[in-house]
């Protein structure tokens, strides 16, 4: 199968994954001249499309249509032709007694250990892992999680979660042992194996949980949890979870109720939103890290107040921005519509490796926002485009 | 017996709207189909061995939503589907 013949992403790309296919925006070598591609998978949903950093050619795209069940594609030329998956995710057939489960769609693409050329990850809606071990042409189950004894206690009901699905994400592997790895789950928690994915142990010491009513001042505000095992996985909402490339030890999580912050070895997350403006609060659905600095991160607040509109408080769009692991925010909204009443999905925020870093972002109204410096100043890199649900940096070979 | 493909899985048999494929019953068929345009199954009939939603299946000119349906006497199966979504 041959799809979608989209211009070729070359260089520095950002990858945009929308409600209607995906997009490439090409940019300059120095980062100020963006150029966008036609649309690839035009009128399918792709929930990720992500490049392969180990050989900066491999692309997967997670992809389904309103009417069509869910697949995966793999480009091996940067997105030049792209093959399906022989095998795409998928249960086994329920046996007399069990619960039929038919993947609704797969959300989240990770590519595997450096030391494992062609191992990837892929989280779907209802909640499971998947792995690869070619390069994303067959996919088999994660039975260590999928098929674990509590697995519909630790689960989200698919058919009461979230609207787009309950949603298995953020699949972290560590750079030092191929062995350990996290995923959240959201609504779940936040789940760690040292056994590549055999046996996982939740990781949620210190988490709001998001039984707790809103508080008075518009600001939610939740106690934390102190359970050890918690066998109702959906009282926790990790949003987007982020290990830092250099310092794999250090864990950011933007969290349904807040933002925290955990430096292993120690198992309690802080909650370092807190320490936003109490106007502000700290909801929101993404956080992205500095590509060296294992203190700095950013992260797009939204109102979480009432029926949560999910969109900036106010309707005033703006990034915060810390410098110090959460200690102070500043707020980022040079460039950005004074007034603005969008959402930037979880996967929808991306850092290059540049210097100084580059930051960009994807709005649900089709806007992709971009700064080179940090932070300190953006501008609108493409807009019009479809519902954004991912954005990815990528350096193409 | 030939098989009507309608828009949105024609990228599988490079854009033929009317193919060939064979089997005494609908399953059999769809397991043909499989082989000769690897993947389009799995589109329309998930894992639990369902049609999935908004795609429709004629055989005889009748709609049928039972996979064991037998193709005897069939010259052709028409798959059509509805465009959901918005």
């Amino acid at each position: 199968m041959s799809e979608p013949g989209v211009e070729l992403a070359s260089g520095q790309t950002l990858i945009v994954a929308t409600r209607k296919g995906v997009f490439f925006l090409n940019c300059s070598p120095d980062r100020r001249e963006w150029e966008l591609s036609e649309p690839g998978f035009l009128g399918h949903v792709c929930h990720h499309v992500v490049l392969d950093p180990r050989d900066a050619r491999t692309m997967l795209a997670a992809a389904v249509t309103g009417h069509l069940g869910p697949t995966i594609f793999r480009s091996d030329d940067a997105g030049r032709s792209w093959v399906e998956a022989r095998r795409p995710p998928a249960f086994d057939k329920a046996k007399p007694g069990e619960t039929p489960r038919v993947v609704d769609h797969t959300f989240w693409l990770s590519p595997g250990h450096p030391d494992e050329p062609g191992v990837w990850y892929a989280g779907s809606s209802p909640q499971a892992l998947w792995m690869s071990e070619d390069a994303g042409a067959n996919w088999t189950s994660v039975s260590g999680f999928n098929d674990h004894p509590d697995y519909e206690l630790l689960t989200e009901d698919p058919q009461a979660g979230t609207p787009d699905g309950p949603v298995l994400h953020s699949i972290l592997i560590d750079p030092r042992d191929a062995r350990h790895m996290y995923f959240g789950l959201s609504g779940g928690g936040v789940y760690e194996t040292l056994d590549k994915g055999d046996t996982w142990q939740y990781l949620n010491n210190g988490m709001a949980t998001t039984i707790a009513e809103p508080a008075g001042d518009g600001v939610r505000e939740a106690q934390p949890s102190s359970i050890e095992w918690e066998p109702f996985g959906d009282q926790h909402d990790p949003h987007c979870v982020q290990m830092h490339p250099l310092h794999p030890d250090v864990l950011y999580q933007q969290n349904h109720c807040g933002i925290y912050r955990l430096q292993r070895p120690a198992d309690t997350w802080e909650r370092i939103g807190d320490n936003m403006p109490k106007e502000i609060g700290d909801i929101g659905f993404v956080v992205g890290l500095h590509p060296r600095d294992p203190e700095t991160c950013w992260v797009f607040p939204m109102d979480g107040t009432d029926v949560w509109p999910r969109t900036s408080p106010g309707g005033r769009p703006a990034v915060y921005a810390t410098r110090d692991a959460g200690r102070t925010w500043q707020r980022q909204d040079q460039g950005l519509p004074e007034r603005g009443w969008f959402t930037v999905k979880r996967q929808a925020m991306s850092v290059d490796g540049g210097e100084p870093a580059g930051v960009y972002f994807g709005t649900t109204s089709g806007e992709v926002w971009g700064s080179i410096d940090e932070g300190a100043h953006w501008q609108c890199l493409a807009q019009h485009l479809p519902e954004i649900y991912a954005v990815e940096h990528a350096t193409f070979a | 017996m030939k098989v009507f493909i309608p828009d949105a899985l024609r990228s599988y048999t490079e854009q033929r709207p009317c193919v060939e494929a064979d089997g005494a019953t609908l399953d059999e068929l769809l397991m043909d189909l499989d082989q000769r345009y690897p993947g389009i199954r799995f589109r329309m009939i998930n894992e639990q061995e369902e049609m999935r939603p908004h795609v429709a299946f004629f055989v005889r000119g009748e709609k049928t939503r039972d996979l064991r349906e037998s193709l005897a006497g069939s010259t052709e199966v028409v798959i059509m589907q509805a465009l959901s979504g918005g």
